[in-house]
This record gives structure tokens, C-alpha cells and sequence, in this order.
């Protein structure tokens, strides 16, 4: 078999990681949690870091009024079909196709990458800032607008007391290689066309 | 008349002088422990965790307190055989069975020896274990909660005072009594004590599991006061040995009559050879009548059951089980040192101390070494068993512990100091006075084969002028003293509750990983627990209301009720819904009369209010939970008896009907 099939068919196969590991993961610190607050987001699921974390989570944030962390988002039922499918579609392609899909591929995946982060920015924001008008406490921005609370998308933000990280984890990583590597096998299918 | 002024005088600036010198030198003294060199050695920086946990028996308190060592600070006091307010202990309807005895509820007891359950000679962290010396009881402290979860009391017995012992593997938690007293109990007159009164040693046994606790057997002894115990550990194990005094068998002014004898002695119990004895049918089962009361993790909720019948041995029923080792004067303090080859008896009003040998013992058994009996024990010749002695080592010997290195170190209570001594050699190495009066002492794991021989904790019977006076009563204290050299180094004052008899302690590490957090809501079978905030009731029946309630940052769920009557009796069934590390609440109600209710989070407890007075009366949170802690209150309508107000119950304006 062709360098560049396997590496496209193992790129594709890698984004089956995101089924055993999560996503990303939301870290909440504060002095008063000397072991921090945290959230693994799967592609189907939010779990706690530590038991009753989400829970807990819920219990801080309703002070200002922010929703509860819903247990199950429309979203967790479109990812695992986008990423099953992608997945399997990159396999046939890598036994099938020629190095111009393998490239198609990766741009219709990123659009797809690019879209569930728009997505989770707009879950976020409303998280954030869709607060109950009877929040026991309200914090206004020194130009005078609501305070939002709104978890940084990719990155560490203070917010308030806490200290809010936001940061990719194990199934992230792999599906930025398993990118990476459908990419490289474009790379080396035209060369090897070439040659 | 001018010589004799002028002879007073110089007395009194004589005497001035040599006093201002003796306080110049205890200044000195406890300027010591302030040198900075012993400053670093107890310094524990903020945030940062000490190296031993100490459990420090509270005395007449009745309770059981939690330190760390090096630095002296005070964590938890462990509610145990008294009430605690506080904690609701003794108040709340899940732990009133806990205090629970033949005699009927008891608020109060005095706690002596705590004792940490072991594992092959070595302690291992499960339990604590100690007694109630007033009405006799052991209980058992579960070291993950930190709770009492099992109180057994010890019928037969009296000043339950050779106690609470474990022995090396937790086979067996010992008891024994102080008082001789009528086996069974019986009106007698009290001058017929000679003969007739008996001494019970109880051997307890713990389920290896859950640390059950359960009377094997109670040996009949003869009417001596038994003082205090330890196992035999390694060769010695299957044996337990106990100090006696009052051979003379006197009823009335001990302090004379029971010191009369030049020697009285250290009972050695071969348990195997009873155990064995008891498995194989042997025993007279006696009508008894005890309370054993167990706390329940899952229900939060502790039961009381009536035990009516306990195993008595007779020492004559197994010969060759028990005999007597002739220890001078009035033994109190019985070691065994972690090899199990030396038992220690600290003859109180004894000039030495005297160490009996183990392998010597058994040879003067063997060879039937006797010097005549008591009540038909074997009394063994005292030379045959001597291994040594410690001369001149001070007055009034009282408790023994060993760091593990070939030392021992001894308490003297008349010259109030801790003396440091070598196994083997019996000479003194070292001796550093204690400030005042000092009783017991404690080594982490110094009651086993693996002592840390790092510290030394004094716990002292008078503390006189070591603080600033609080009025007649002061504070009890104990003092840590820096083991690890040739000498010893005070390093250390601290207060304590109570009295501090003994204590035992253990490396932090043991602990500190399975120390639970929380109590897991989804866990609590509590008869009346509830785990949301939807299943919130009031329910009548007849003249009892139970309300089912929640708490949770930061309010109750109901926090307004109606339909409350005066004369009713008002069961507040309140369920904590937290499920995070020290989130608890409490509650209390105006007028109610017992005490507050501090609940973890996942766990239920119960509090009844019976209302005397018409009107709406406020009921809130007494544990600072939050920021909107202030906000977490509710009502309760109270209505005349016979009122047609229907029992309602709302949070934020949500009626439900109950009826």
C-alpha cells in the first residue's frame, strides 16, 4: 500500500478517539477550591473531573444566575455521527480515492471542526450571558453593561473569584493529528503522483 | 526582740532570694522551649499538614480529641460518650441510642485510654477504640468519619479502667474492671467485699470486617482492682497482662488500707488458651443485661439492641491459663515493650521500677517456680521473673512507652518528670521535667511492635501557672518533647479539653487518604431522608408532624409550613443535598428544646420541636454556608390546638397540598 493511503486511512481512523477520550475540558479555580472545579466535554457527554463537579458548578453559578449545565446538549447527538461518518469516509477515500479527495476531505473536515467551535462559542456565550433577571447577585462591567460570565474558548480568563481554564485534552489531540497526518498524506500523494 | 527582727529579716530576704532563683530557673526552663532551634521543629506553615495525628482521651469530658503533632493544634473533638451540643450528638434522634445503657440514657462519661486498632503488631488505622470508665463501655471510632459508630457497655464490671487495649491483630478489645463489685450485682453488705466480690476482664471481641464488637468472654477474677493492661505482642501474643492493687481486698480508705501489701501483682492471661477453652463449649452463660448501641453509616441512624447473657470463665475452670507476677507496691502502669519480651509494672509507691520477663515467666511456669496462690492462681516467685530493675529512677512511676530503639521512657507523677531509660541495662539515660504532675505519655505507635519514635507527648495532671489564668479552672495541657537524640527536648505546651489521660497517635499518612469527604446522597437509606428538593413534605399523623426536608446553598425546601398545633410533637426530618467537601448546615428552631443540628452534605438527621406557644417562629441556618447564608431561614405557623389551618408547605410561593 501507498505511504500516503496509510497515513490518510490512519488520520481518519484516529478521530475514533474522540469516542474514548473527551474533548476539551473546562477548569474552574478558586480559593476556596483547593482542588478545582472541572468539566471533561466528550463528544456525546459532559463528565465531572472529580465527582458532583458539574453539580457543584451548577451550585456556584446559579448566585448570578447562569443556567444549569444541561445533562445532554442537541449537539451530543449530531457529533459522534459527524465524526463515525468522517471517519469512515476517510478510510474509503485513503483505500479508494486519490490525493485530491484526501485534501477535500481535510478541508470539509475542518469546515466541520470550524463550525462545532463556532457552535460551543455560541452555547457558551448564552451560558454566559442569558442570565436569570432574579440572579441573587448582578455585576455590571465599568462601562455599565451586564457582566457576562462567559468561559474563555480556548485559553485561562478570571472571572470573578475564579479563574476559568479552557483547554483542548486527549481526544482533541487526537484529532488534530489524525488532521494532521490526512494533510501530510496529501502532501506525499502528489509527490508520489508526481513521481 | 532587735536580733530576732534583724534574724527574720534575713530570712525573708534569704527566702526572697532563693525563690526569685527557683523562678529564674523555671523561667530558663520554659524559655528553652522557646528557642528557636525548638520553634522550627513545631512550626507547621500555614496550609501545611502536621507529620502525626494524636487521638488525646478528654477526660471527664467524655470525648476523644484529634490533634496534630508537632504543632499542638486541636482539629476535631470527637463526640464519644458525652453529648455535644455542637455536633448534636446525644440530641439529634439518630444518635440518643448511642448513649444508651442498662441504667437508660446517660449524657456523660469519663474516657481514658484510646487505642488504635493493629494489624500484625503494627497499627493500622481502621478504628480507635476507648473506654467509659464511670459506666462501663467501649467505643469504637471509625477513622475514615471520624465518628463513634458503636458503644458496648460491659456488664459485671465497674471503673472501667484497665481498658480499652487491643490486641495485636484486633482479635480482641480488653476490659477490665477497677472496682471489685458483686458478680452478678446483688445487695450485700459492703463489708462482706472479702471474698465475695469479683473483678471482670472482658475480652471483646471485633469482627475483622466492620469492627463489630461483641463480649466472648468475661473471666471471673478475684476482688482486686485491675489498673490498667497491655497485650502481649510477638512471642508474647496470646497474653495480656494486668496490673492489681488492693490484693488486701479492702472496702473502705483504700489510700491505706490498700497499700499495705509489699507487693501486689501483674495478672499475665494466656486468652489463647481461654479462647480456646470458650470455642470448645467452655463457659457458664449468666444472665446479664447490657446495651450495645451501632451507629449505621448507610441510615446515619444508631440502634440500641438489650444483650441479656454473657460468657463467664472461672480462672479454676482453666488451669494453667492465669497466674500472678509479684510487682511491688501498687502497680498502675502495665508496658510491654515492642518486642514483647519486657513487661513493665510501674509500682506507683514503689522506690524502682520492676520489668518481668516474658521467656522468664514461662520458665518459671514450666518449672513450677510458685510461691504459694491466690484464690488459686499461681503466684510465681518475683525473682524467677524479674528481668531487671531501675534504680532510683524517681517517684511515683506511672506509664511506660518505647521508641522502637532500645529506649523506654517512664512518667514519674511526685517528681514530675519524663525518664528516659535503656532496655536490657536499666540505666537511666536522660530526664527532663514535665510542668506539673505529668501522667501518662504517648509515643506514635508506642503501644505496638513499630513505634515512630520521633516525639514524645506528656500529658500532664496540673498545669498550674504554664498559661494565662482563666479563674480557679484551668486549661489541662500536655507537652511534646524531640526524641530522636541522646536527650530529650521540650519542645512544646499545648492546651488540651478534659483531662488528657492517654492517647495514641500514628503517622498522617495512615489517615489522611481515606478520610471521607462527603456522605454520597444516593448511600443514605435514612428512613426519612429525601434526595430532592421535590420530595419536600409535611405529613400529620395524629399529633405528630413530620416534615421532610432539604437544605442546599442557600435554602430549605419547605421554608414556609402551616398547619403546625401547640401540643404537637414536630419531627424536622432534614436531609443536607450538598455533595461537595465541607459544605455542611445546620439548623435550629426558636424554642425548641435540644440543641442544634449540623449536617453533612449527603446525610439526614432529625430534631423534634414540640411548640408550646401560638404565632410564626423562625427557624435558619446556623453553619456559615454561604454568602447568602443570612437569606437561609424559614417559618413555621403554629395554630392553636384544634385549629382547621390545614398543614401546608411552599418554598418561593409553590403551594402543595399534603391533604
Amino acid at each position: 500500500m501507498k505511504k500516503s493511503k496509510l497515513l490518510m486511512i490512519v488520520g481518519s481512523f484516529l478521530l475514533l478517539g474522540l469516542f474514548v477520550f473527551p474533548l476539551w475540558n473546562i477548569t474552574l479555580e478558586a480559593p476556596q477550591y483547593p482542588i478545582p472545579l472541572g468539566m471533561d466535554i466528550h463528544i456525546n457527554k459532559f463528565v465531572d473531573t472529580h465527582e458532583f463537579d458539574i453539580k457543584n458548578i451548577n451550585l456556584m453559578n446559579h448566585y448570578v444566575g447562569m443556567q444549569y449545565i444541561p445533562e445532554t446538549i442537541s449537539e451530543f447527538k449530531i457529533f459522534p455521527w459527524a465524526i463515525a461518518i468522517m471517519a469512515a469516509l476517510g478510510i474509503i477515500i485513503g483505500l479508494f480515492g486519490n490525493h485530491k479527495l484526501f485534501l477535500v476531505w481535510f478541508v470539509l473536515m475542518s469546515l466541520l471542526g470550524i463550525a462545532g467551535m463556532y457552535d460551543f462559542y455560541l452555547w457558551e456565550y448564552d451560558y454566559g450571558h442569558n442570565l436569570d433577571p432574579k440572579a441573587i447577585m448582578n455585576f455590571k462591567n465599568p462601562d455599565g453593561s451586564v457582566m457576562g460570565f462567559q468561559p474563555p474558548l480556548f485559553g485561562t480568563k478570571y472571572i470573578l473569584n475564579f479563574t476559568a481554564h479552557s483547554y483542548p485534552r486527549t481526544g482533541a489531540y487526537f484529532l488534530f493529528v489524525g488532521m494532521l497526518l490526512t494533510l501530510v498524506a496529501f502532501f506525499v500523494g502528489k509527490k508520489e503522483a508526481k513521481a | 526582740m532587735k536580733t530576732i527582727f534583724k534574724s527574720l529579716l534575713a530570712i525573708t530576704v534569704v527566702s526572697l532570694v532563693l525563690s526569685s532563683c527557683g523562678n529564674g530557673g523555671s523561667k530558663k526552663g520554659s524559655q528553652g522551649a522557646l528557642s528557636s532551634s525548638a520553634a522550627e521543629k513545631v512550626y507547621v506553615a500555614p496550609g501545611e499538614h502536621d507529620e502525626f495525628y494524636a487521638f488525646v482521651s478528654g477526660g471527664f469530658s467524655g470525648q476523644l480529641a484529634v490533634y496534630g503533632l508537632p504543632s499542638g493544634r486541636l482539629f476535631k473533638v470527637i463526640p464519644v460518650f458525652s453529648v455535644d451540643a455542637e455536633k448534636a450528638y446525644g440530641f439529634n434522634e439518630e444518635t440518643k441510642p448511642m448513649l444508651n445503657t442498662s441504667h437508660g440514657f446517660i449524657p456523660w462519661d469519663d474516657s481514658h485510654h484510646p487505642d488504635i486498632s493493629q494489624t500484625n503488631g503494627e497499627i493500622d488505622g481502621r478504628w480507635v477504640f476507648i473506654n467509659g470508665n464511670n459506666t462501663p463501655r467501649i467505643a469504637k471510632i471509625d477513622l475514615t468519619t471520624f465518628e463513634t459508630t458503636e458503644i458496648i457497655e460491659i456488664p459485671n464490671s465497674a471503673g472501667n479502667h484497665s481498658s480499652s487495649y487491643v490486641t495485636e491483630n484486633s482479635e480482641y478489645v480488653v476490659a477490665g474492671t477497677r472496682f471489685s463489685v458483686p458478680f452478678p450485682q446483688q445487695d450485700m453488705p459492703i463489708d462482706e467485699y472479702k471474698g465475695n466480690f469479683k473483678g471482670a476482664l472482658s475480652f471483646i471481641s471485633i469482627d475483622p470486617e466492620h469492627g463489630h464488637m461483641d463480649i466472648k468472654f468475661q473471666i471471673r477474677m478475684p476482688g482486686f482492682d485491675y489498673d490498667l493492661s497491655h497485650p502481649g505482642r510477638g512471642d508474647s501474643h496470646g497474653w495480656f497482662f494486668f496490673t492489681t492493687y488492693n490484693t488486701e481486698e479492702a472496702n473502705s480508705l483504700l489510700e491505706v488500707n490498700a497499700s499495705q501489701n509489699d507487693k501486689d501483682f501483674i495478672a499475665a492471661i494466656n486468652w489463647k488458651k481461654i479462647e480456646e477453652y470458650v470455642n470448645n463449649g467452655g463457659g457458664k452463660k449468666m444472665p446479664a443485661n447490657y446495651a450495645h448501641n451501632v451507629y449505621d453509616e448507610d441510615t446515619h441512624t444508631a440502634t440500641s439492641t438489650m444483650k441479656k447473657e454473657v460468657l463467664v470463665v472461672d480462672p479454676s475452670d482453666v488451669p494453667g491459663a492465669i497466674y500472678f507476677m509479684p510487682t511491688p507496691k501498687s502497680p498502675h502502669g502495665c508496658d510491654v515493650d515492642p518486642s514483647g519480651e519486657y513487661i513493665v509494672g510501674s509500682g506507683k509507691l514503689a522506690a524502682e521500677l520492676t520489668i518481668h520477663s516474658f521467656s522468664k515467666m514461662l520458665k518459671a511456669i514450666e518449672n513450677k517456680d510458685f510461691d504459694g496462690d491466690a484464690y488459686g492462681i499461681p503466684i510465681l516467685s518475683y525473682e524467677a521473673t524479674l528481668a531487671g530493675a531501675v534504680k532510683q529512677p524517681g517517684l511515683g512511676p506511672l506509664h511506660t512507652e518505647f521508641d522502637g530503639k532500645g529506649n523506654a521512657y517512664t512518667t514519674f507523677f511526685i517528681s514530675s518528670e519524663v525518664v528516659k531509660w535503656k532496655l536490657g541495662t536499666w540505666e537511666v539515660i536522660d530526664r527532663k521535667p514535665t510542668y506539673y504532675s505529668v501522667g501518662h505519655l504517648m509515643i506514635p505507635g508506642g503501644n505496638s511492635r513499630k513505634p515512630f519514635g520521633k516525639y514524645v507527648l506528656a500529658m500532664n495532671k496540673i498545669t498550674k501557672d504554664r498559661y494565662l489564668p482563666t479563674g480557679p479552672e484551668v486549661t489541662q495541657s500536655a507537652q511534646l518533647y524531640d526524641i530522636t537524640g541522646e536527650k530529650m527536648e521540650l519542645l512544646l505546651d499545648f492546651p488540651t479539653i478534659g483531662e488528657p489521660h492517654y492517647a495514641a497517635g500514628c503517622p498522617a499518612d495512615l489517615l489522611k487518604p481515606k478520610s471521607k469527604k462527603f456522605f454520597k446522597l444516593e448511600d443514605n437509606k435514612h428512613e426519612y431522608a429525601i434526595t430532592s428538593e421535590a420530595d419536600a413534605k409535611v405529613v400529620r399523623d395524629g399529633n405528630e408532624v413530620h416534615i421532610y426536608m432539604t437544605m442546599i446553598r442557600s435554602h430549605f425546601a419547605p421554608d414556609n409550613i402551616e398547619g403546625v398545633q401547640v401540643g404537637d410533637k414536630v419531627y424536622f426530618h432534614v436531609t443536607n443535598l450538598e455533595q461537595d467537601y465541607d459544605v455542611p448546615h445546620g439548623v435550629s428552631m426558636i424554642g425548641a428544646n435540644t440543641s442544634e443540628l449540623l449536617i453533612m452534605p449527603g446525610q439526614t438527621e432529625t430534631f423534634v420541636w414540640e411548640p408550646k406557644q401560638v404565632g410564626v417562629w423562625p427557624f435558619y441556618c446556623t453553619d456559615f454556608c454561604s454568602a447568602l447564608h443570612q437569606e437561609m431561614q424559614g417559618y413555621v405557623r403554629v395554630s392553636a390546638k384544634g385549629s382547621n389551618v390545614p398543614i401546608t408547605f411552599t418554598l418561593d410561593g409553590d403551594a402543595v397540598d399534603a391533604e
